[in-house]
């Protein structure tokens, strides 16, 4: 205990972990730490108020950060987190909502929740780690994994073309759309700043080493190694089209801030929408009720009135 | 924006709307949900609703993220409610165990249709009655209340949502396409006459909160998103941290709690309808619209000189076991009539087992069940 208290003075980010729950459960070289790191770095830049965030994650080795984080923060089931985390922000609008989830999580089971989240664009963030396969389970084929490469259930290679994360969300809707790697951990953070800022709906792939299934099925070497081939790979264009920058297992990672537009939320439409009604309706109550008894006083002629039960 | 508070006086209202206005009478400002028939008129009217008094209303793109979004919004201090029929039960139920694991208060309305799989969506049935208590994976205790009218399914809406925000859960209102569809007298109190219960807040500071700490009557007090507390909830087994252990005695006290906060307080929950019980040689158990049909059905057998009495069972699930077992031994036998094809009916038989017969009237749902058909049940128990 006093060598945990000792550290929980010293380290920068104690204020939003759980150092009560370290050690954690991830591998070694997994890019999972960095990644949480990059995100509380994030919301220090972001200067938001600690206690008006909350995080909802879903089910895999991401779906873990939510546990780790020193914050409102909820574990849900498999893919739902992005619902979840919109009756969050719905029922109290004054909270900043992130989503931080895996790649299966969220395009695969729940791959219709985000592009509908994004399609509404409701005003919650969504932090994507992207390792290309499923790690809690095993190193099963993901929605992500690049064709030829290998998994538990891709033995002879996959042959699945993948998802491009950053092309559906930009394509369903989303205020905001980054990618980067776990390697680009500054630039990461102040995307996770932007993002919590920003109004509408929020996309941040992040490109991360799994080091224990993916590299080892794929001959990637160790976490370290992978760090070093996503630096070499990696171009930073913000104006490339999302659309046209899929990932594969040797081409260059594009990275950058692709889409940063200022559409309308979900919540300022509803609210637009009701304007005028809220007046028109002021006497809404007092409408229905002489409706109702005029209506009523027209079937009781024909029914009569019966106690049932 | 004005606020628009709850109707008062007196309606001819539908079964579906009158549940919307319960809803919104007990305080509910966040509805999730998907279009289904016989359900949607309850989604539609508090699509209307809802914005005028300053709550949200959203249509998911399914029934999943529907129940999903329920318990997400009740975290942040809503009262929730989903309303859906028995194909988007099916696909709530994932996320009905993550709420029953999260004890997280939500109202979910299950207008029943003919059944199985897409059945008869236009029509009804009362088969989804075992879905309800045992549809999610795992052990956990659960309500479910059967309105068998609009009225009812208006007052039953508030109790639910009274007893989601008491014991924290999701609490059903299982009613059929026939309650929600019709037409009725509803009377809507003054809203100082409604009894509104709100979930139990800590009084702890964020420092000494354990979110699954539970009090005397195993209810764990609440805590909101954005309040300062900072805590963690999971549906992975959890200790009262509210973090993820994996043991089997953490299994043992974070499942049987679940199972024991609804069994401790069944007396409380459990509300039944009983009509010439004392001296009964017979008595008829059924529950929502069916229960409707037994009324005329008992005033029959009487005149053929059977003594009968009715229970009628507005609090379906926890099932009043102990009322069932104290009748077994007063009377002949039970008669259950019910539009499923006996569901409800192996729990009379269970509690009834040893001292008293019981006979199914079932009927597989689409119509109703014939009067004479539960007269005749009626006079054979008696009769033997």
């Amino acid at each position: 205990m006093s060598n945990k208290e000792q550290h929980k003075l010293e380290h920068p980010m104690d204020d939003l972990l759980r150092m009560d729950r370290i050690p954690h459960i991830w591998c070694p070289g997994c890019g999972l730490g960095s990644d949480v790191a990059a995100f509380a770095d994030g919301l220090k830049k972001a200067e938001v108020n600690f206690d008006k965030v909350a995080v909802v994650s879903g089910i895999g080795c991401t779906g873990r950060v939510a546990g780790y984080i020193k914050l409102d923060s909820y574990h849900t089931t498999h893919g739902r987190a992005i619902p979840f985390a919109t009756g969050i922000k719905l029922a109290n609008r004054d909270l900043t909502v992130f989503v931080f989830s895996g790649d299966g999580d969220l395009f695969a089971i729940g791959g219709n929740h985000l592009i509908h989240a994004a399609r509404r664009n409701l005003d919650i963030n969504v932090i994507c780690v992207n390792n290309f396969i499923y790690g809690m389970t095993g190193g099963q084929n993901a929605p992500t994994t690049p064709l030829g490469a290998y998994s538990s259930t891709a033995p002879f290679g996959n042959y699945e073309a993948p998802f491009n994360l950053v092309g559906i969300t930009a394509a369903a809707g989303a205020n905001y759309v980054a990618r980067w790697t776990t390697v680009q951990a500054r630039r990461l953070s102040q995307s996770i700043a932007t993002a919590a800022k920003k109004k509408g709906f929020c996309f941040i792939e992040v490109v991360s080493p799994c080091a224990t299934v993916f590299a080892r099925k794929n001959k990637g070497g160790t976490g370290l190694d992978l760090m070093k081939e996503f630096r070499n790979r990696t171009v930073i264009d913000h104006k490339a089209d999302p659309t046209q920058i899929p990932l594969t297992m040797d081409d260059e990672i594009v990275c950058g801030e692709f889409v940063n537009r200022e559409d309308p939320t979900f919540w300022e439409n509803v609210q637009n929408g009701i304007k005028d009604q809220v007046e028109k309706n002021a006497d809404w109550e007092k409408i229905q009720s002489e409706k109702n008894k005029r209506l009523y006083k027209k079937t009781l002629k024909y029914e009569g009135s019966r106690d049932i039960g | 924006m004005i606020k628009k508070s709850k109707l008062r006086g007196e309606f001819f209202m539908q079964g579906d709307i009158a549940c919307a206005e319960g809803a919104i009478a007990a305080g509910c400002r966040f509805f999730g949900g998907y279009p289904i028939t016989p359900a949607s008129e309850i989604a539609e009217r508090m699509a209307y609703r809802l914005p005028l008094v300053d709550g949200a209303f959203i249509q998911y793109e399914d029934e999943i993220a529907s129940m999903a979004g329920i318990i997400g919004a009740s975290w942040a201090g809503a009262k929730p409610m989903t309303a859906t029929s028995g194909p988007g039960i099916s696909l709530m139920n994932e996320n009905i165990g993550l709420g029953m694991m999260m004890e997280t208060p939500c109202v979910v309305i299950n207008v029943q249709r003919g059944s199985p799989s897409t059945g008869l969506p236009t029509s009804w049935g009362q088969a989804d009655m075992m879905q309800a208590r045992w549809g999610s994976h795992g052990d956990y205790g659960s309500i479910s209340l059967s309105p068998n009218s609009p009225q009812e399914f208006f007052d039953l809406t508030i109790v639910a949502f009274n007893y989601a925000e008491k014991y924290r859960l999701p609490v059903f209102v299982v009613t059929d396409a026939v309650v929600g569809h019709m037409t009725e007298k509803v009377v809507i109190p003054p809203v100082e006459e409604l009894d509104i219960i709100d979930r139990k807040y800590t009084n702890k500071k964020p420092a000494d909160y354990r979110p699954y700490d539970p009090d005397d009557d195993l209810i764990p007090p609440f805590a909101k998103a954005g309040d300062g507390y900072r805590y963690h909830s999971t549906g992975l087994t959890h200790d009262e941290r509210g973090y993820p252990v994996m043991s089997e005695e953490c299994q043992r006290r974070c499942a049987k709690r679940l199972v024991d906060k609804i069994k401790k307080n069944a007396d409380d929950i459990i509300i039944t309808e009983e009509h010439d019980i004392e001296d009964a040689d017979v008595v008829v158990v059924s529950y929502g619209i069916s229960s409707r049909t037994v009324i005329p059905a008992m005033e029959k057998a009487k005149e053929k000189g059977v003594k009968v009495g009715f229970l009628r069972l507005v609090t379906v699930w926890p099932f009043p076991e102990k009322r069932i077992r104290e009748l077994s031994k007063k009377v002949k036998g039970f008669v259950v009539a019910e539009l499923n094809l006996g569901q409800v009916v192996l729990e009379v038989e269970r509690c009834a087992a040893k001292h008293a017969e019981t006979k199914l009237v079932g009927h597989p749902g689409g119509g109703m069940h014939k009067m004479d058909d539960i007269v005749n049940a009626i006079l054979e128990v008696a009769n033997e």
